[in-house]
């Protein structure tokens, strides 16, 4: 390969309020895995250059700040965020390094790299809709990266990619999505979710799609049926993970035998209901009547 | 004196900030700072205490296993379900639990801490035909070095050679780390933040495929183990001599059971692979009474009351308290500071079971490298502990997945209607995480969590100084260290990472008062 052909983007992967779940996640990226997308081109031309990220990265202290720095003057780069922003108390609830006595923050560094990013990803449910972070009573103020853009008035294009945690191929194909065919043609939902990824909800293609159209639910875990009694929000969460799967397709939650969470959702984890109850009141595309039938005659039936 | 800040500590999980008091080289104060608070127990009100087993894993996502483990534990002790849990429930959680810990002691030595000691920019001038070395090669001759470079000033010791081989098995780490969250998401649905894991059991059907796919794939991770990471290990030992009396700490361990349940003689699962306890002054070992934990928040931002029981633990957080410098809170027993991690485990263990397969091979690899236990008490002999660990753990697996009977139920039912009686109740929940002892200590009021209250293996070592100016054990392990002079000291950077931090574990917990939640329920 011709080093001259080769376009190399700059990443910077700053952490806010993270549990690092969003990491150990996109490490175990299968195809391609993190050794490919570390060392060589993500896709042919184009190579990701991790400039700046907490938990590969070499230098530590003043020196990992610097390299923050000097790498923030290049612009252009795309700025990852995985966390959610603290904003009370001035962002004091997430304080990121030092350099010469002054203390920086989570919220001080997007304010400050956002603006020269060709692109920010908030990768994860926190980063993307506030998640855990910012769970009722949000102790510390927790928003969104989207939240503080607005409010900031910065336009940099901003794409959520949601999950507790991300799927790893929503990442890496997202940016190759863009490399590919330019960031103007990338497909967006309202929740700035990439629709390749976010377009379809769990339910019209989950496997026990079937159980649920003949109302045969799983009473407790371990029984044939669909899981929508024993809390499954895939009725009303959007993600491919059905014919995706999980970690090299290993397995997925459904499949598993345990409920959807509902965690690519902007209402995770407060507005879903409990994880192991059935969701209530919602519209469910199909035979819904039947179900709702159905659950009415057992438990009137109790 | 001079002071040294190093605010991020990079290539560990979550926020930390160590700063340090230097006179003539030698460390004369060490003050470590955790930056980020959630206040993640808050939420927990009043919820459906089922519903802690996923929300405690978003704890962290580097060790969520152990929190789903020990939440789920507290809820089936709340439900009076602990003895009724099917056996391919318990072996189901050992796998998952188990595989998931060796991925996190390969992560943590290779990805987190390797970069302390191997220079991958060294490859450059080290011929090879592996395909990886080739590809870290070619990337360097193209001019890149991010992630790698640039850096502080690091003494690296090991040979051309070695270093290639090191290299090398630093990217086989990053598949080995893969393929074994891989084969343990069989069993748990995914990683991370496993979803199989729930109250009465593990869901799912158990079919004999799955066991199978589970033992072929389990093959490579005990190769790796056993051929590279222990041997990697034992090499740093050698290479890095000194660091086996470097990093010493306060010499008192504290481990609980491990959740590692093992059949005993009479057929039931009363034995566990790694014993709790104390161990004092090296090596005294007692038994441990959960009763005299309490948590001190002297130096914490939240505002003072006296150490109080975990049960019992109510702060408020007060990010400007002039006495504060640390989100984290200091975990005492008995008001002694005590260290927790694999090195615990092991010695806890091998103090107490006298007849132990465990005893065995720690007295063979310390012969080995030839050293007593003492050498445990350092920045090597963490990684050494670590490694034994993961040793230990991986000789476990076949025999585990080999008693799984196919067909068989892996859950009883939890019937929210009947857990506890009439809702009212606690749990508890104690397990051996990958960094060491974790405590989940749940409340229910009419059915939904009134509090829960966590502490986590670096919360208690990772603690400011307590009430009395007892340092907390990162802070005991740099006092008196001797350091090269930088902004940067690779010294400091090397005790700390072998305790293998994990910081949004250790800020997670604290209860802002009042009654702040009532419901959740929207729908």
């Amino acid at each position: 390969m011709d080093n001259k052909k080769i376009q190399t983007i700059s990443i910077i992967n700053i952490q806010g309020q993270n549990c690092t779940g969003c990491v150990t996640s996109t490490i175990c990226s299968e195809y391609p895995s993190i050794k490919n997308v570390l060392l060589q081109d993500i896709i042919p031309g184009f190579k990701l250059e991790f400039i700046f990220h907490p938990n590969i990265m070499t230098a530590s202290g003043k020196l990992a700040m610097e390299i923050l720095e000097k790498s923030a003057e290049k612009k252009g780069y795309i700025l990852i965020i995985d966390g959610a922003i603290p904003a009370d108390n001035n962002g004091i609830y997430c304080t990121t390094g030092e350099k010469d006595g002054k203390k920086s923050t989570i919220l001080g560094e997007t304010l400050a790299l956002s603006p020269d990013a060709m692109l920010v990803i908030a990768l994860g449910t926190c980063a993307s809709f506030g998640g855990i972070a910012s769970a009722n009573p949000n102790p510390t103020g927790a928003k969104s990266v989207g939240e503080i853009l607005l409010a900031n008035n910065i336009k940099t294009p901003l794409v959520n990619i949601p999950g507790c945690p991300p799927h790893p191929d929503w990442l890496f194909g997202t940016i190759e999505e863009i490399l590919t065919k330019g960031l103007e043609n990338l497909e967006l939902d309202d929740f700035k979710r990439p629709k390749i990824y976010y377009g379809k909800l769990i339910h019209e293609n989950c496997p026990n799609r079937a159980y649920f159209d003949e109302g045969k639910f799983a009473k407790k875990f371990g029984d044939e049926g669909c899981l929508y009694e024993l809390g499954c929000k895939g009725p009303i969460t959007y993600a491919d993970c059905p014919s995706r799967q999980w970690n090299g397709r290993a397995n997925w939650a459904i499949g598993s035998g345990a409920p959807c969470s509902g965690c690519t959702s902007p209402e995770f984890p407060d507005l879903l209901g409990d994880f192991y109850e059935r969701i209530i009141d919602v519209e469910v595309p199909a035979n819904e009547k039947k179900v709702n039938e159905k659950i009415k005659i057992e438990e009137k039936n109790k | 004196m001079k002071k040294i800040v190093i605010h991020p500590i990079t290539r560990i999980e979550g926020h930390l900030k160590v700063e340090v008091m230097v006179d003539n080289s030698e460390i004369k104060d060490a003050s470590i700072s955790g930056t980020m608070f959630r206040g993640i127990e808050v939420i927990l009100k009043g919820r459906d205490p089922r519903d802690a087993v996923l929300l405690t894993q978003r704890i962290c996502g580097v060790c969520p296993e152990p929190h789903a483990i020990a939440s789920v534990t507290a809820v089936e002790d709340y439900a009076g379900l602990t003895d009724k849990i099917p056996e391919n429930g318990i072996l189901l959680r050992n796998l998952i639990a188990g595989t998931r810990t060796i991925a996190d002691h390969i992560l943590h030595f290779y990805i987190l801490s390797g970069l302390d000691y191997i220079d991958p920019a060294r490859v450059i001038e080290y011929s090879s035909n592996d395909r990886d070395i080739n590809t870290l090669k070619y990337f360097l001759e193209q001019g890149y070095s991010s992630p790698f470079l640039p850096r502080d000033d690091i003494d690296y010791r090991f040979d051309t050679r070695t270093t290639g081989a090191l290299v090398s098995h630093y990217l086989k780490a990053l598949d080995i780390y893969r393929k074994a969250q891989q084969a343990a998401t069989l069993f748990g649905g995914k990683w991370p933040h496993d979803a199989a894991i729930v109250a009465g059991g593990v869901s799912g059907k158990l079919t004999v495929d799955k066991i199978t796919e589970f033992i072929w794939r389990i093959e490579e991770i005990i190769d790796f183990v056993k051929n590279y990471y222990l041997p990697d290990v034992i090499a740093l030992t050698k290479t890095y001599n000194d660091y086996l009396g470097i990093g010493k700490g306060c010499c008192n361990l504290l481990a609980y059971d491990s959740s590692y349940k093992i059949k005993s003689s009479d057929g039931n699962y009363s034995d566990v692979l790694f014993k709790g306890g104390l161990v004092n002054d090296i090596n005294n070992y007692s038994e441990l009474d959960t009763s005299s934990i309490t948590e001190d928040v002297t130096h914490s931002w939240y505002n003072d009351s006296e150490p109080l029981h975990p049960a019992d633990g109510k702060t408020k957080p007060a990010p400007n308290k002039e006495d504060g410098y640390s989100w984290i809170k200091s975990p005492r027993y008995n008001g002694k500071v005590y260290e927790v991690g694999p090195i615990a485990s092991i010695l806890t263990t091998y103090l107490c079971k006298k007849d132990s397969g465990i005893k065995k091979i720690v007295d063979d690899t310390l012969s080995e490298i030839g050293e007593n236990i003492s050498s445990f008490y350092s920045v090597a002999g963490r990684h050494l502990a670590r490694a034994l660990s993961a040793s230990i753990i991986a000789d476990e697996l076949l025999k585990w997945a080999m008693q799984l009977k196919a067909g068989d139920p892996a859950a009883v039912e939890y019937d929210s209607s009947t857990a506890g009686g009439d809702g009212n109740g606690n749990g508890v929940g104690l397990c051996s995480a990958p960094r060491g002892a974790l405590g989940h200590w749940l409340n229910v009021k009419e059915g939904r969590i009134s509090n829960y209250q966590i502490i986590t293996p670096t919360a208690w070592n990772a603690s400011p100084k307590d009430k009395d100016m007892q340092p907390g054990p990162y802070e005991q392990a740099l006092i008196g260290l001797k350091i090269k002079e930088s902004d940067c000291p690779i010294e400091i950077l090397r005790v700390i990472r072998s305790f293998d931090p994990c910081t949004a574990c250790a800020v997670h917990m604290v209860t802002p008062g009042g009654d702040l939640i009532g419901k959740y329920r929207v729908i």
